[in-house]
């Protein structure tokens, strides 16, 4: 479905990020892999080798423009997106403090904002390509104790539909999925009953896989989901019904 | 090719005008063509015809031909005076 696509996956190092890295390399696709921890991006260029390692601080704006030098001289092109980076605070609202919030903000919004603005330069070459941005249920629902989060993540949303909007007449797409619980390392602290309520309240009753959010990532970024745009796909086993 | 032609095609195609609507005074949003949609497609074809990145506030300030001129000239490129 991805052949000889270039695809740009942020917070590849673990997670979703991870397994979309591999689930698009899987598909034919060129995986730009980008993260802070270079160790982990190198174990995981080895496993694909349709790959190239940008291993930089996602909020560093001059680091993020240099990653996007390197792929306009590297491939010349960006089709595909994914902002997949992003950072979790558990707290309560009176105990969360603003610098705690700017840096969720910082990390799931503004990162991905800047990400998205210079692959559209890209994109627009070609009047073409697909950005997918990883919102949450939190950020669709509400989440006590999550409300930093929740704010990030909503501001995420409105941003994929803005973003749709505005660049559907260069032929770029934008999508975002909103997992549920998902077992990666960011939900591995909820174990036990808080982990069991969350789960069963879902109408699969179980905990969703990254490569399950991995498989609708990588359809939104194909030619097989030409014709979506501006949508926040759910991928929480019903979760938010 | 020169710099100066390379930039008014680049102009004339991303704006869809003739090449001989492109002078140092064309201003954005001042021709139904050079909109905020066009302005996005302008910075692509000025970055991929001239290899460079611009910064934000370049995009922002790219109000006219000659001030492009004036920003790409901060990245090296060079027209004749």
């Amino acid at each position: 479905m991805l052949n000889d696509k270039i695809i740009l996956i942020t917070g590849a190092s673990s997670g979703i990020g991870y397994a979309t890295a591999l689930e698009c390399a899987k598909q034919g696709a060129f995986v730009y892999i980008a993260g802070r921890n270079s160790e982990a991006l190198q174990e995981l260029h080895l496993q694909i080798e349709k790959s190239s390692v940008l291993a930089y601080d996602i909020t560093d704006e001059v680091a993020v423009k240099q990653a996007f030098s390197q792929i306009m001289q590297n491939s010349g092109k960006l089709d595909g997106l994914v902002n997949c980076a992003g950072v979790m605070l558990d707290a309560g609202f009176a105990m969360t403090r603003l610098s705690d919030l700017q840096h969720q903000l910082n990390t799931n919004t503004v990162a991905a904002y800047q990400h998205a603005q210079l692959a559209t330069r890209l994109m627009t070459k070609q009047r073409c390509g697909s950005i997918v941005n990883l919102c949450s249920a939190v950020g669709e629902q509400g989440s006590v104790g999550q409300s930093a989060y929740a704010t990030s993540k909503a501001a995420l949303s409105g941003l994929t539909k803005s973003l749709s909007k505005e660049l559907g007449s260069l032929g770029i797409r934008v999508n975002a999925v909103a997992p549920g619980f998902i077992d990666t390392a960011m939900t591995s602290s909820y174990q036990g009953e808080s982990r069991q309520q969350i789960v069963t309240n879902s109408a699969l009753g179980r905990a969703g896989q990254a490569q399950e959010v991995a498989h609708v990532i990588c359809f939104l970024l194909s030619q097989q989901a030409s014709f979506i745009s501006g949508q926040i796909i759910a991928v929480d086993g019903g979760l938010s019904l | 090719m020169k710099n100066e032609q390379i930039l008014i095609n680049a102009f004339s195609t991303s704006l869809g005008i003739e090449a001989a609507m492109v002078t140092q005074d064309l201003t954005y949003n001042t021709i139904p063509q050079w909109d905020s949609t066009a302005h996005m497609i302008l910075i692509a074809e000025l970055e991929d015809q001239f290899k460079v990145m611009l910064d934000t506030d370049d995009i922002i300030d790219m109000g006219s031909v000659a001030k492009a001129k004036e920003i790409l000239a901060k990245y090296d490129i060079e027209f004749d005076a």
